[in-house]
């Protein structure tokens, strides 16, 4: 018996060694993006109201050119718990932007935006906008920060459900943005393509997007890549997810909720079940009631 | 097995009512003084969870389909529409998807507990048959119901399924184009699996009632798994199973609350929120994780036939599992080879689970079909041989024996 034990539990090692061993080798690859700290990650995150600001304005100056938003809407700027704008600040944002309609003859215009419109997309259509970018589309952000990710690997995926890991969408982004260099010897890169270390295949279509000093802070925030891309970054996880403020503050309360009703009733239970759990002094002829629980 | 009701309502017009359906006699024999082993540990409560999360998904995805269309321009549209603009949208999506991962969490401990303790055994075929009909009615309606959000996992997974039909000699086409609705996974796909996800949730509670019912003739099985003998071995349903019931659900729904507030998308996939587009395929196409071990199943085995009816064997098996088990002892405390064979069994369930999530290159292929072999090997091999070589352990005379030592 205990041979067969000790069998079992050698053949499940080696089987478990054997299929680590390439996802290491893999690695070397494409580097693991790094952790960065993030205002919104945890229990009690919070979107940085000045950081998702300066995250729209490198939105609006410098990706809007080529990558719609198309789900966030201009009076999601005033929403509680996001960039802070006051309704007035939203209305002035709408009112930059051109948004096709039609006017009370039926004929085709361009009127002001108002706050209950979305952000127009940069192309008429995804046909305009593989055309303008070499063939391939830009991806609208509206979900982008949910929609990237990579690979955590076993055991880290299951801390992740610990320490709620959940921001390798914005920590891809950023690394993305960080991560374009000159392609080492030997790597064939196609015609129009860009080499990013961080990028599935190191073949990306986007350009560097962001230099030192393209975006003007007006809030004395460092204006180099890193803070671009971080800003960004965050201004996306908020457009895909905006009511995450409200979903963690609720969490606490229905987890402080739920923690002390599982108490009260574990502690029910245990007065309930007590002359059942308690037989063998009942047994002995003790009165029930006056056993302990 | 259901306790004698002595149910006299108090009420006149209860009084009246019970005349003419005795409905309250119903609920208090079933619910009130329905005899349960006292022995029951925590892996019971799963029953009264799964029946709760069964409501929970009705009511929110009651809610959500009045917040969604089903159209291929507009479906992921109205899915981030719930997550932005309805009122709470996001906690009712969130609570829905999540939902289903913590019902089908509860339905593998349950489905476990129930293979540990031997609990499909005679007299209780019936009522585990009428489960693994359930089993297979929320993998319908999971697989459905991950395909309306439409993101790019949802299409792929949608196609690569319905593809399996495919796979049948001579008819398989037909049937795919028929269960399309078209040539490709389409909007008529996505109509008809809304129209079914919609259904199948009811038809499912249909045969909870059914398998409540078998429940309460037979009874439940118990840790040592002899039946009841006298009074002493049981208690009354309520308070006893409601209030421990009650507490382990509280527990639960800490660990759903924990998923829903905190890590919402941990358990889903990130391609999902890329809207469905034919002409791009994922890298990796992977189904939800809870059918990751029929997926690896199915990978495991070269031939794209021989691979379906793998995995449909791996699922249709279980309906056969009060036959396979030979033994006449049902707990596996007093089965000690079963013990470890069961947790080996365990363990390669978890293992195929984690193969599925992996490209189908290499080790993990090779991974794969030794754990596929095992899982049938448990069923066909094991389980019936068995019966026959091990050694048992004596069981005790009677449940409160074994509750309270051989003095009692």
């Amino acid at each position: 018996m205990k041979m067969q034990r000790k069998i079992i539990v050698l053949a499940l090692a080696g089987c478990i060694g054997a299929a680590i061993a390439p996802a290491v080798a893999q690695e070397h690859d494409t580097p693991t993006p790094p952790m960065l700290r993030w205002s919104f990650s945890g229990p009690f995150g919070r979107y940085d109201q000045g950081q998702l600001q300066r995250g729209f304005k490198v939105y609006k100056e410098v990706c809007a050119a080529c990558h719609s938003i198309q789900m966030l809407a201009f009076r999601n700027l005033a929403d509680p718990g996001g960039p802070g704008f006051s309704e007035a600040q939203a209305a002035a944002v709408a009112a930059d932007y051109k948004i096709s309609d039609l006017d009370d003859k039926g004929q085709p215009t361009d009127r002001p935006g108002r706050l209950a419109d979305t952000f127009p997309p940069p192309f008429a259509n995804e046909l305009a906008a593989k055309a303008a970018n070499g063939g391939v589309a830009p991806p609208d952000m509206s979900t982008l920060a949910k929609a990237r990710t990579f690979e955590r690997g076993f055991p880290w995926f299951v801390f992740d459900t610990i320490t709620q890991y959940q921001e390798q969408g914005p920590d891809y982004i950023a690394a993305l943005l960080n991560g374009y260099e000159e392609p080492p010897k030997g790597f064939q890169l196609p015609q129009g393509g860009h080499y990013n270390k961080y990028f599935p295949g190191h073949n990306i279509a986007m350009p560097p997007p962001l230099q030192a000093g393209q975006v003007t802070y007006d809030d004395g925030a460092p204006q180099t890549l890193d803070q671009y891309s971080k800003d960004i970054s965050a201004f996306l996880m908020w457009a895909a997810e905006p009511h995450m403020v409200q979903r963690k503050r609720i969490g606490l309360q229905v987890m402080i909720f739920l923690i002390i009703l599982a108490g009260l009733m574990y502690f029910t239970k245990k007065k309930v079940w007590h002359e059942v759990d308690k037989p063998s002094a009942i047994a002995r002829g003790q009165d029930p009631k006056k056993t302990t629980i | 097995m259901s306790g004698h009701s002595t149910y006299e309502p108090q009420n006149k017009l209860l009084q009246w009512l019970e005349k003419r359906l005795p409905i309250g006699a119903l609920i208090h024999s079933s619910f009130v003084v329905y005899p349960v082993p006292r022995n029951l540990n925590y892996l019971w409560t799963f029953g009264g969870i799964l029946a709760f999360m069964l409501g929970v998904q009705i009511i929110t995805g009651i809610v959500l389909a009045m917040h969604y269309t089903p159209h291929v321009d507009l479906a992921f549209r109205s899915v981030e529409s719930i997550m932005r603009d309805v009122n709470y949208g996001w906690l009712l999506r969130y609570l829905h998807a999540n939902g289903a991962s913590m019902f089908f969490f509860a339905v593998y401990v349950h489905m476990f507990r129930g293979i540990y303790y031997g609990s499909y055994k005679e007299p209780r075929e019936v009522l585990w048959i009428l489960g693994v009909i359930i089993y297979l009615l929320m993998m319908a309606t999971g697989f459905m119901g991950y395909v309306l959000v439409w993101g790019q996992m949802s299409f792929w997974a949608a196609t690569v399924i319905t593809n399996l039909f495919s796979a049948i000699p001579g008819v398989g086409e037909t049937i795919v184009t028929w269960l399309w609705g078209g040539y490709a996974v389409g909007n008529p796909t996505l109509n008809r699996f809304y129209s079914l996800h919609y259904l199948l949730p009811f038809v499912i509670a249909g045969v909870v009632v059914l398998h409540i019912w078998a429940l309460h003739v037979v009874g439940q099985n118990n840790p040592t798994g002899i039946e009841p003998k006298s009074e002493k071995d049981t208690v009354a349903f309520t308070p006893y199973a409601t209030i421990k019931d009650g507490f382990f659900m509280a527990a639960f729904l800490v660990l759903y609350a924990w998923f829903v507030f905190y890590i919402p998308n941990f358990l889903g996939h990130a391609d999902n929120y890329i809207p469905a587009n034919p002409a791009v395929t994922p890298t990796h196409i992977v189904p939800e994780w809870y059918y990751l071990p029929f997926y690896a199943i199915l990978r495991a085995i070269p031939d794209k036939l021989m691979g379906v009816l793998a995995l449909g064997a791996s699922i249709v098996i279980l309906a056969f599992l009060p036959w396979l088990d030979t033994s006449k002892v049902r707990s596996a405390r007093y089965r000690p080879l079963f013990k470890q064979f069961f947790w080996l069994f365990v363990i390669v369930c978890v293992g195929l689970g984690w193969l599925g999530s992996k490209p189908p290159e290499g080790i993990y292929v090779i991974l794969a079909r030794i754990f596929t072999i095992y899982y049938f090997a448990f069923f066909l091999v094991i389980l019936p041989l068995l019966g026959i070589f091990e050694k048992t352990k004596p069981l005790p005379n009677s449940i409160s024996e074994s509750v309270l030592g051989a003095k009692a």
